[in-house]
């Protein structure tokens, strides 16, 4: 369903995404994980549209987003990991435009939008701007309004941060009932290990810009020699904290797997 | 269709719900109106050219449709700060109808801020020769509110951030107004200024106004219409242009 090889972007001098290579299938849900900065909405980003690739080939569904954007973007549902919510417009406001937007009939719209709305606790507060809402609620909203539609693929970037367990919860019954139900191929990435280890069939690790393992979660502990998701995910990761330069210790670790390689 | 109506209703409904801004985007207009209209006034008439409030009306309310139109295009730099144009940037929808709504959408508002700022010039004591010039002078702030719009959006969709918007209004916006005659008579000027007021296209757009309102015009209505739409054409094929190619 996606085939990315050697995918490469580049912002100025920072290289955000370097050689990126894998597969999803069709009906599958994939877990994209990775420590901040990783290049994983990056990679996100050029598989739905939004940028295009320094180099390397994409194909979502047998297509190149690049040269057929619209008929690729026919094919995808996304929730953003940053907000993009009209925070002047009302809760309902937004999943009417969303469900116009994406060609939803009106009956089956008028339906859907208040199944989600209640489904996320949002149906009271429907009529109220979104500018209004608290975190959280909006968080909920971006949620309910990507599940609006049915898509053949849905990317969800980082769907969970800032949500109740009860939200979560939620989002991820629903996500697993289109998958099952529907056949909707899932591509996700997340910083919670056991939201992927309970949903995803498969999981590529993507560090600095690169893929540093793959496989499905068994795979992977198996790969690191660790018991749960989470030690697999640091032991291949290093255990510094992102965002901030890298240490002498932690360059060395990854110099030291790059040459293992 | 109702992608491109969406989008204009979603334009509307944020003008119309930011009712504070409104009345603060009448008090410039009406400064200028007042202060120049009444201040100045003595000293045009004494140059023999008449009634300086008559005169300065179409101007006033030029300027209000041209700075609502333009800054509605550049809306599209908040959608973009705020996420919400990633929203409808990935929307199965092609861009152009998109870029089409938004626009519309956003000279629709610049028209209801103009009809609101002659309004005001009514009350003030701006008496147009008659009713019949009313649709006319419609016209003309449709095409104005069309032009500015779709510039708006050339710009919005160029720009990345904030940074640059300072720098639009003090070098792009600001010229458009003041070099537009809407505040001087074009006759008799001097040989620089007058290429500049010829090549502004707000320039056509007050002038027809005023042929329409007061039945003044330096250049001639149909002149007035045919330029501002040839240019309202190219300035909405460079916005669909620049907006089909954002990335984000
Ligand atoms: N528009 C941009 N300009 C410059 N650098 C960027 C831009 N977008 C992302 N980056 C950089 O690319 C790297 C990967 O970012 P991102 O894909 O957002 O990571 P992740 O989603 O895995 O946290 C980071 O170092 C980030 O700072
Ligand atoms: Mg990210």
């Amino acid at each position: 369903m996606i085939r990315v090889e050697n995918l490469v972007k580049t912002f100025g001098d920072v290289i955000a995404v370097e050689g990126v290579s894998f597969d999803v299938r069709a009906g599958e849900i994939f877990a994209f994980l990775g420590p901040n900065g990783a290049g994983k909405t990056t990679t996100i980003k050029m598989l739905t549209t939004l940028l295009r690739p320094t180099s390397g080939s994409i194909t979502l569904d047998g297509l190149d987003p690049a040269a057929k954007p619209l008929d690729v973007r026919r094919r995808f549902g996304i929730v953003f990991q940053d907000p993009s919510l009209d925070g002047d417009l009302t809760a309902y406001e937004n999943m009417e435009l969303h469900g116009v937007l994406y060609h939803v009939p009106r009956r089956v719209r008028t339906e859907r939008i208040q199944t989600l709305l209640s489904l996320f606790e949002l149906w009271d507060r429907r009529g109220s701007r979104v500018k209004e809402f608290s975190g959280g609620m909006k968080r909920r909203l971006e949620i309910a309004r990507g599940l609006l539609h049915t898509p053949k693929i849905l990317f969800l970037d980082e769907p969970t941060l800032g949500l109740d367990p009860q939200s979560r919860n939620q989002l991820w019954t629903h996500v697993r009932h289109l998958n099952e139900t529907e056949g909707v191929t899932v591509f996700l990435t997340t910083h919670y290990m056991d939201e992927a280890e309970r949903v995803a069939h498969r999981i590529a690790v993507i560090d600095h810009g690169r893929i540093v393992a793959q496989g499905s979660p068994q795979d992977l502990k198996q790969q690191t020699g660790t018991e749960s998701l989470e030690q697999a995910f640091l032991a291949l990761t290093g255990s510094s904290i992102r965002d901030e330069r890298v240490d002498g210790a932690d360059q060395m670790r990854q110099m030291a797997r790059m040459w293992r390689r | 269709m109702a992608v491109v109506y969406i989008l204009w209703l979603r334009e509307v409904k944020k003008y119309l719900r930011s009712r504070p801004q409104i009345l603060a985007s009448l008090g410039q207009p009406l400064m200028y109106l007042l202060a120049m209209g009444f201040g100045l006034g003595p000293v045009f008439q004494k140059a023999g050219q008449g009634d300086y409030l008559q005169f300065i009306a179409p101007g006033v309310v030029g300027m209000a449709v041209l700075f609502t139109s333009i800054f509605s295009g550049i809306g599209l730099l908040w959608d973009r700060q705020f996420g919400f144009l990633k929203e409808t940037l990935v929307a199965p929808v092609p861009r152009l109808q998109i870029m089409v709504g938004r626009t519309v959408g956003g000279a629709t508002v610049a028209m209801i801020q103009g009809i609101l700022v002659l309004t005001v010039c009514l009350i003030a004591g701006f008496r147009p020769h008659g009713l019949a010039s009313v649709p006319l002078a419609l016209l003309f702030m449709a095409l104005i509110a069309v032009v500015f719009a779709a510039l708006g959006t050339v710009i919005g969709s160029t720009l990345r951030d904030m940074q640059g918007f300072q720098l639009v209004m003090n070098f792009l916006v600001m010229p458009i107004f003041f070099l537009s005659g809407a505040l001087f008579p074009l006759a008799d000027l001097p040989p620089a200024l007058a290429v500049a007021t010829h090549l502004d296209p707000l320039s056509y757009g007050i002038d027809g106004l005023r042929g329409a309102l007061i039945g003044q015009s330096h250049f001639g209505v149909a002149v007035d219409l045919a330029v501002l739409g040839s240019v309202a054409v190219c300035f909405l094929a460079l916005g669909a242009r620049a907006f089909s190619k954002i990335q984000i």
